[in-house]
């Protein structure tokens, strides 16, 4: 009796106060490896199906290579010798795409987030309901009185300016940093498929449908609320001194940004570089609708695996899907050493 | 929009002398200048003017296509202004069954559901006002009850009284079914790595893989798991005597399998955040109630739960706001099949447009924004916003 409780002791009570009895141990690494096992099963499945042949593919599952199949690499073949070039487009789409989609985003995102975690901005009230109103005359002029569009913008814009120079010294109110942050972030709620169609619209009137330039400025707008929001926290959270100093010493705003601000904040740089790269990498819906052939992206590539008479053609499908996780793996590896921990914690913390 | 410039005067480079002729400085000099007295506009401008660009302005103009009835014509469009016809025809017109669902009269369970929801709202609405009360909160709030009152009739003259729910109902699960579960064994896999275990790198990397993988490809990836003739576990399934069960046949197995798909994808997200957020939780007070003998629960619920509670009530907020869009999905695991049983919001705004039915289709993802944003605008307000208060 004796003896078993103190069986039960050792094996449900910790040793020590921070480490775990034998009995946790084994619950806590029994769920955290069936949950590896649950995240890398589908991944395992991917890479061995793309270099299963079709007969291997559609008789049933078969988990070993040269046990269960022999590995072929025709599917290999024929996206990279065959239809290389469509491929290899779609590759360099994808990367071109993403890369400068990516710098645009983070290049101005960090811009905008470090002049508001630094400037004060005060624009009035009234400005913005005379920009919203005139905007609102734009529209209307080309929508329902068929005026031309650039005509339109241009009597509109002269229209606000004219009015805000009359009238900006009677304004009283005006909207704060915040309320510009606010405005910024809050872009991200708009599901895509709002904005998509008046998107491709526009696009289509300036003849830059299914080129890169179209891809590029959606994807760097779509990801803007998230690079100025994780870098405004970053921003925040640098102490002022050093640029004061700087700026004492003679420096310009745009030098002091550059030379001192950029440097210090490469952790919250990186963070945000992986994460925008990441959704630009594998967004699907905007480049559906804004490229047909020439600018085609990987996943679209992807999905076409679909089409045609012969099915879905799963071996090639999932050639696609391992070549295009293996980049970002590699800039995540890339990142992870300028990535601390907290960069992302200290944005979600608000 | 224009800024005001800085707060305080800033100090100009190479010695402004405005006793100077302009022609003693060069061009370069009087740009930069330029450029330094104006960098507040310099900055922020870029950000300001591509959103008004790409945001703000297909905004407006996807509330003129809803408003409107469009044809497309040589060379052209051809608007015509049709009011709220768009809106009514999802709503109360012929397109109700795919927006709302099918109604036939409420059954009983439904009546039950909608009496016993309808009745905590009501009763948390009323407990509100008395306890602390304000002109702005009170609107939200009513507008709130009124939406949240609607929703709990529909799902309970749908789903609960024998037909089927349209796509609003659908996106909902997605959002609230998804979300659960996602925080639920988010939360559990960053709790059991904050232990001290071994490989936590490890464990850390590898859960972060599938944020990391197009939802095309895990979309394919898991129709071809779910495949139970030739999938991975059809060997379970023969075992089990579900040789010839799919997934994407019955509607409400096809959404849970979606779920799935999104959980897989998304749990990595809210894992690494909150990992990092339990990390951040102060080693002295657990080891301090360690040793005063609290149990595993209690510290985590009287010492960890309130210090990681704003990380994850602002988490799921991100989550929720991504989770309104799912549309990658639902379209390559099952086309919005069976029927429209998976038809996401997003998704049916995509095949009104396939159908060149662009009024429709606009006023389909209009209706999508303003439920995500009142959800989001509740869920921000009511808990982000209060647990911000309370720590």
């Amino acid at each position: 009796m004796k003896n078993e409780r103190s069986l039960m002791t050792q094996l449900f009570e910790p040793p020590a106060i921070g480490k775990m009895a034998p009995a946790t141990k084994i619950v806590v690494y029994t769920l955290l490896l069936s949950w590896t096992a649950f995240v890398l099963f589908p991944i395992y499945w991917i890479i061995i199906t793309s270099f299963k042949s079709a007969v291997d593919v559609n008789r049933g599952p078969f988990f070993v290579p040269w046990v269960d199949f022999t590995p072929s690499l025709h599917a290999w073949k024929e996206l990279f010798v065959f239809d290389w070039k469509d491929t290899l487009q779609a590759y360099f789409n994808s990367i071109i795409i993403a890369l400068s989609a990516t710098l645009l985003c983070v290049a101005i995102g960090s811009m905008a987030a470090y002049a508001l975690a630094r400037v004060e901005y005060k624009p009035k009230f009234g400005s913005i309901v005379i920009f919203v109103l005139s905007m609102v005359g734009a529209f209307l002029g080309v929508g329902y009185l068929g005026m031309d569009w650039r005509l339109s913008l241009a009597v509109a814009l002269a229209v606000f300016f004219f009015l805000v120079k009359a009238l900006s010294k009677h304004f009283k109110a005006s909207v704060g940093n915040g309320d510009i942050l606010f405005w910024m972030i809050s872009q991200r709620i708009l599901p895509p498929i709002v904005v998509v169609v008046p998107i491709y619209m526009m696009f289509q009137s300036v003849h830059l449908l299914d080129t890169h330039i179209a891809i590029i400025l959606t994807y760097t707008v779509i990801n803007l609320p998230i690079a100025v929001w994780l870098m405004y926290d970053f921003f925040v959270s640098i102490p002022k001194d050093l640029e004061e100093s700087a700026q004492l010493d003679g420096a310009t705003r745009l030098m002091t940004f550059w030379e001192i601000v950029l440097p210090l904040s490469r952790p919250g740089l990186a963070a945000t570089t992986l994460l925008v790269m990441i959704l630009s990498w594998n967004e699907y819906l905007f480049a559906l609708f804004l490229s047909t052939s020439r600018a085609q992206t990987m996943p679209i590539l992807v999905a076409a695996m679909n089409a045609g008479e012969r099915g879905i053609l799963w071996w090639s499908m999932s050639v696609v899907i391992v070549v295009m996780i293996i980049p970002v793996i590699l800039m995540a590896l890339l990142l992870q050493s300028f990535i601390s921990k907290g960069v992302l914690l200290g944005a979600v913390k608000g | 929009m224009a800024p005001s410039g800085d707060s305080e005067t800033p100090i100009r480079p190479g010695g402004v002398s405005p006793a100077g002729s302009p022609s003693d400085r060069s061009i370069r000099v009087r740009v930069s200048e330029w450029l330094d007295y104006r960098h507040g506009t310099i900055f922020i401008m870029p950000a300001v003017v591509m959103i008004l660009i790409f945001s703000i302005f297909p905004l407006a103009a996807s509330l003129i296509i809803a408003f409107s009835r469009i044809r497309l014509r040589a060379g052209g469009y051809q608007v015509r202004f049709v009011g709220f016809k768009n809106f009514a025809k999802q709503i109360f017109g012929s397109e109700q069954f795919h927006f709302l669902g099918a109604f036939k009269g409420i059954s009983v369970l439904g009546w039950v559901f909608a009496t016993v929801l309808i009745s905590l709202v009501l009763w948390w609405f009323f407990r509100w006002m008395r306890v602390r009360f304000n002109v702005l909160g009170f609107v939200g709030r009513l507008f709130l009850v009124a939406i949240a009152i609607g929703l709990i009739l529909m799902i309970a003259a749908t789903v609960l009284s024998g037909t089927r729910f349209g796509t609003l109902g659908t996106t909902l699960f997605y959002v609230f079914a998804g979300c659960l579960v996602q925080f639920v064994i988010g939360l559990g896999l960053a709790f059991l790595c904050s232990q001290p275990i071994r490989g936590k790198t490890f464990f850390r990397v590898v859960f972060f893989v599938p944020l990391m993988i197009t939802p095309i490809g895990i979309g394919y990836a898991f129709r071809m798991m779910a495949d139970t003739t030739k999938g991975p576990f059809s060997p379970v399934w023969q075992w089990a005597g579900l040789g010839d069960f799919a997934w994407a046949a019955d509607a409400w197995t096809a959404r849970i399998f979606i779920v799935i798909g999104d959980s897989w994808q998304w749990i990595p997200f809210i894992f690494v955040v909150l990992l990092a957020g339990l990390e951040n939780v102060s080693r002295d007070q657990l080891e301090a109630a360690e040793v005063d003998g609290a149990g595993r629960w209690q510290i985590f619920r009287e010492i960890t739960w309130p210090q990681i509670a704003p990380v994850a009530a602002t988490v799921m907020l991100i989550r929720v706001i991504e989770a309104f869009k799912i549309v990658d999905l639902p379209n390559i695991m099952t086309s919005g099949g069976p029927g429209i049983a998976t038809e996401s919001m997003s998704l049916h705004a995509l095949f009104a447009w396939r159908s060149l039915d662009l009024g429709q289709s606009a006023a389909i993802a209009y209706l999508l924004l303003f439920v995500t944003v009142v959800m989001c605008v509740s869920f921000f307000n009511l808990v982000v916003l209060d647990r911000v208060r309370n720590t």
